[in-house]
């Protein structure tokens, strides 16, 4: 369970200023940047400090997130992030686990990537900056692409059904479901906080807008564009699974906020549960002990 | 071998006198995947083990889930087992099938031992001694008949116990201690079976036979396959996570790591593919501890991009490769060296990695502590090159000396800097990765990275730093090259003729050079278990023998050449270099070995 740092008396508090890494190579105006702000607001908020902070990320435009936060980071392959960040938070339960990526790398190349993290209830936070197109290589068409959307491998209109990202979630077993969009800085902020505050596999979708290739994408539910941003109704029971899948069968720009959030033992839980039985049925044998005793077996 | 010496005996012990000596011997047991023929054959070796012989196993098994044919060959003998054996001195055939698909590997004066209630073998051949017992119904009578066709792997185990003198109070103890959490019933069927096979008279008609005493070994001798060798040599490392996906041969190394692993207070997760375990562990490396993957055939070439991002990020990464015959799924339960190319040169871009190769089943042990070694020592990912061969092969070997060899890596989360830098440009070029969770005292923290970098780790695609980095990721290797023991000949350094090897052939080759020194021939053979980067002192090998063929079970290329030859070529521009190849899926026979190199000079 995250908690706030206990080492935080020992340090002078840090601020925005010293999380800042290398500048974002974002196009102006890209949601993007409300991400990172948010993300180093909430650093700053819980006062984590620098070293227990892991951000990986897949490759798109939203990957390039590691560099520009000055914490420990990886850069990894496309759409393998999660995996990755899986190998990072099994071993180092003392590490907060950040995962980001976009449409791309959740939904196409590394979609059954996040079934799985989601079926084994990894302990991470995974912030999907959805654009709904593929920007980093220049506008092709995206698994969330709406119908009839224009790309340079859909010059007539995508033909393809869009994957809804929240129906896929609920259906792959993630114990924390939201979503948000980066022009309203505080809800992701609340969806930041509440995420990382759950333990399991937490996964935002946050609309955020590509400007270059897709500009004026979520401007449907943008209050300050004339659109409507309707919140999760405040009685949606957020444990019920068959409510959030009709929830999230919404016609854009639909419901922003939790849509499900449930408790389940972690994959991490559960592997030390097995590792503190196998420690005490061996009586916490040293190696050397443990390997000798199995070799006894093999002469 | 045994040459005449069991016919001799055959006809000698009619009357049940003494035991002929021998050195040793080949059986094969053929008949049913399902007949627990396996367990006749790992009975054996283990005992082999305790009583100080050596051996070694050499098994097919169908590609299907149940049933099939398949058969176990032991060899059992007094001093060092190279391998498998050409020839089989004795046939266990179960079955008709059994009888007519292998009766022709069994040799000249050699035995045919068949279950007469199954097998009817053609009476006129003469070639061999027939030796015909009721097995089936005789197993039924000594435990009833509710165990249909059970126990009869037992009966046989009695009757070849009877037949090598073998030590049954050992054996016994054996049966009891593998079966004792199967219950007093099986435990009593196992013996019943057992016992009702030693009684039985084959002596009578077969002979018996003793080996000569050899010489008590130093060192306790324990018996395992290779795979079972790979998964402790990881757990004595120091490795503490793994991942990987199910796939033939490798997936017995997963089971054994998933079990073991969270003794050693380690995690082992089966992911939803071999792109999800290489990528845990990249992760698992990333976090500080030393991570192992591992996959056979096509699953090396699902991780090949991953492993070029360890070698872009200088990530430490174990990867083991049990090769099967490819390409796509292949011969999915037949052994082959074809991955040898992919694991050298299996990613995009200019990604060197360490490649190295067991030799034996205790090699397995080392090599996989090496590798792990390597691989924590020069931020690189090292891929183990096993075989289908190697895995499912049992052999005696040293007990090891685990306090010696063994390792606890915890993540080193010393405070680094100032001014540190993950990929530092060094000399050496080494560089080592600071985990997270590690304070930078300047408060700079780095990203480790698939994008080409600097040496703070920030993406840098400048002209002069992609020449300097790859470079710096190449000459890492070159330092390895240099530090690894020169190249040694096994026989003369120098001669008429050298086979060069490498992996799991390397038995069958040696066997080949004592055979053929013993034919009075000028043969002396080359291993190589570092395939990349080669060690020292190879050139000069070469130099000094008139013939040199690489010996692979890989096919010989569009160029004649199998894979190491071709490196090995491009390499050392020494056209003197030929290459032996085959593509049967089978391990080298001696014969087929010496065979092939005695035509091959006589043709220059």
């Amino acid at each position: 369970m995250i908690a706030k740092a206990d080492n935080v008396v020992d340090r002078p508090k840090y601020s925005k200023k010293e999380l800042i890494g290398d500048h974002p190579t974002w196009c102006p105006g890209c949601g993007d940047f409300s991400v990172l702000s948010i993300y180093f607001k909430m650093l700053e908020k819980r006062q984590i400090p620098h070293e227990k902070i892991t951000s990986v990320a897949g490759i798109g435009c939203s990957s390039r997130f590691p560099y520009f936060v000055n914490a420990h980071g990886a850069h990894f392959l496309h759409g393998r992030g999660v995996p990755f960040a899986t190998g990072v938070s099994l071993m180092r339960p003392d590490l907060h686990v950040f995962m980001f990526g976009g449409d791309g790398d959740a939904f196409s190349i590394g979609g059954n990537h996040l079934n799985h993290a989601a079926r084994k209830n990894i302990k991470m936070t995974y912030v999907i900056m959805d654009n709904f197109v593929y920007g980093l290589t220049k506008k092709q068409t995206s698994p969330t692409s709406p119908l009839g959307f224009k790309s340079k491998t859909d010059p007539w209109g995508a033909i393809d059904q869009p994957i809804n990202p929240m129906k896929q979630l609920i259906a792959t077993g993630a114990t924390f479901i939201a979503r948000t969009h980066s022009h309203l800085p505080n809800h992701v902020m609340e969806m930041f906080e509440k995420a990382m505050d759950h333990d399991g596999f937490s996964v935002i979708e946050c609309l955020s807008e590509c400007t270059e290739f897709y500009p004026g994408a979520f401007d449907a539910a943008n209050p300050r564009k004339g659109g409507i941003y309707n919140l999760v109704p405040a009685d949606h029971d957020v444990t019920d699974d068959l409510a959030a899948f009709k929830l999230a069968g919404d016609t854009f720009p639909g419901n922003f906020g939790i849509f499900y959030q449930v408790k389940r033992p972690t994959k991490n839980t559960l592997e030390g549960e097995l590792i503190a039985k196998a420690r005490m049925k061996t009586e916490n044998a040293g190696p050397v002990d443990l390997l000798n005793r199995t070799f006894q077996q093999f002469a | 071998m045994i040459d005449e010496r069991l016919a001799n005996a055959a006809a000698k012990n009619a009357g049940g006198s003494a035991p002929t000596r021998i050195q040793d011997t080949v059986i094969r047991f053929a008949g049913n995947s399902q007949d627990g023929i396996q367990a006749i054959g790992g009975f054996l070796a283990r005992l082999a083990g305790r009583t100080d012989k050596d051996v070694m196993t050499y098994m097919t098994i169908p590609a299907t889930i149940s049933g099939g044919p398949s058969i176990y060959q032991v060899r059992l003998g007094t001093g060092e087992v190279l391998s498998a054996g050409d020839d089989v001195d004795v046939l266990v055939a179960f079955y008709q099938h059994s009888y007519k698909d292998h009766v022709g590997t069994l040799r000249d004066g050699g035995i045919l031992l068949y279950d007469s209630d199954n097998v009817q073998p053609d009476p006129a051949e003469k070639r061999y001694h027939h030796v015909g017992v009721p097995i089936t119904s005789l197993t039924v009578e000594a435990i009833g008949g509710t165990a249909k066709d059970k126990g009869k792997n037992m009966f046989v185990l009695g009757l070849i116990a009877r037949m090598y003198d073998l030590d049954i109070p050992k054996l016994e103890a054996m049966l009891q201690g593998y079966y004792k959490g199967k219950g007093d019933d099986v435990i009593r069927n196992v013996l019943g079976a057992f016992h009702a096979g030693y009684g039985y008279s084959v002596g009578e008609v077969a002979g018996t036979f003793e080996f000569t005493p050899g010489a008590k070994k130093a060192t306790k001798q324990i018996v395992t396959d290779g795979n079972q060798a790979i998964a402790y040599g990881a757990l004595t490392a120091g490795i503490r996570f793994g991942a990987g996906y199910p796939i033939t041969p490798w997936s017995s190394i997963m089971e054994i790591l998933r079990v073991e692993l969270p003794k050693y207070g380690g995690i082992f997760v089966q992911t939803e593919d071999e792109l999800a375990a290489v990528a845990m562990a990249c992760g698992a490396s990333y976090a500080g501890y030393l991570a192992l993957t591992g996959t056979s055939g096509p699953g090396i070439s699902l991780k090949a991009e991953a492993l070029g991002w360890a070698v872009m990020a200088e990530m430490p990464l174990v990867v083991i490769d049990v090769q099967r015959g490819g390409p796509s799924t292949g011969l999915p339960t037949s052994v082959e060296q074809s991955d040898l190319h992919i694991a050298c040169y299996g990613a995009h871009g200019d990604a060197p990695k360490v490649v190295i190769a067991p030799a034996s089943v205790e090699d397995c042990f080392y090599t996989t502590i090496e590798a792990a070694n390597i691989a924590r020592e020069y931020s690189v990912p090292v891929i183990v090159l096993s075989d289908q061969a190697l895995a499912t092969r049992v052999e005696t070997w040293d007990m090891p000396d685990f306090a010696t060899l063994s390792h606890e890596l915890k993540p080193d989360l010393t405070p680094r800097g100032p001014n540190y830098k993950p990929y530092e440009n060094s000399d050496t070029g080494i560089a080592r990765h600071a985990p997270p969770g590690t304070p930078m005292v300047d408060g700079k923290y780095p990203i480790v990275t698939g994008l080409e970098h600097d040496e703070a780790g920030h993406p840098a695609s400048r002209p002069a730093n992609h020449v300097m980095m790859v470079a710096k990721r190449r000459r890492k290797l070159q330092v390895l090259a240099s530090k690894l023991s020169k190249a040694q000949t096994y026989g003369p350094s120098e001669g008429n003729v050298l086979l060069v090897g490498w992996g799991s052939t390397q038995g069958p080759i040696r066997e080949a050079v004592e055979q053929a020194r013993a034919a009075g021939e000028s043969v002396s053979a080359l291993h190589l278990r570092y395939i990349q980067p080669l060690q020292p002192g190879i050139e000069e090998v070469l130099a000094g023998f008139n013939h040199v063929f690489v010996v692979e079970i890989n096919d010989e290329g569009l160029y004649g050449f199998g894979q190491l030859a071709s490196v090995l070529r491009a390499r050392f521009c020494d056209p003197k270099i030929r290459a032996i190849n085959k593509t049967d899926g089978l391990p080298y026979k001696v014969r087929e070995i010496l065979t092939n190199v005695r035509e091959r000079l006589q043709k220059p």
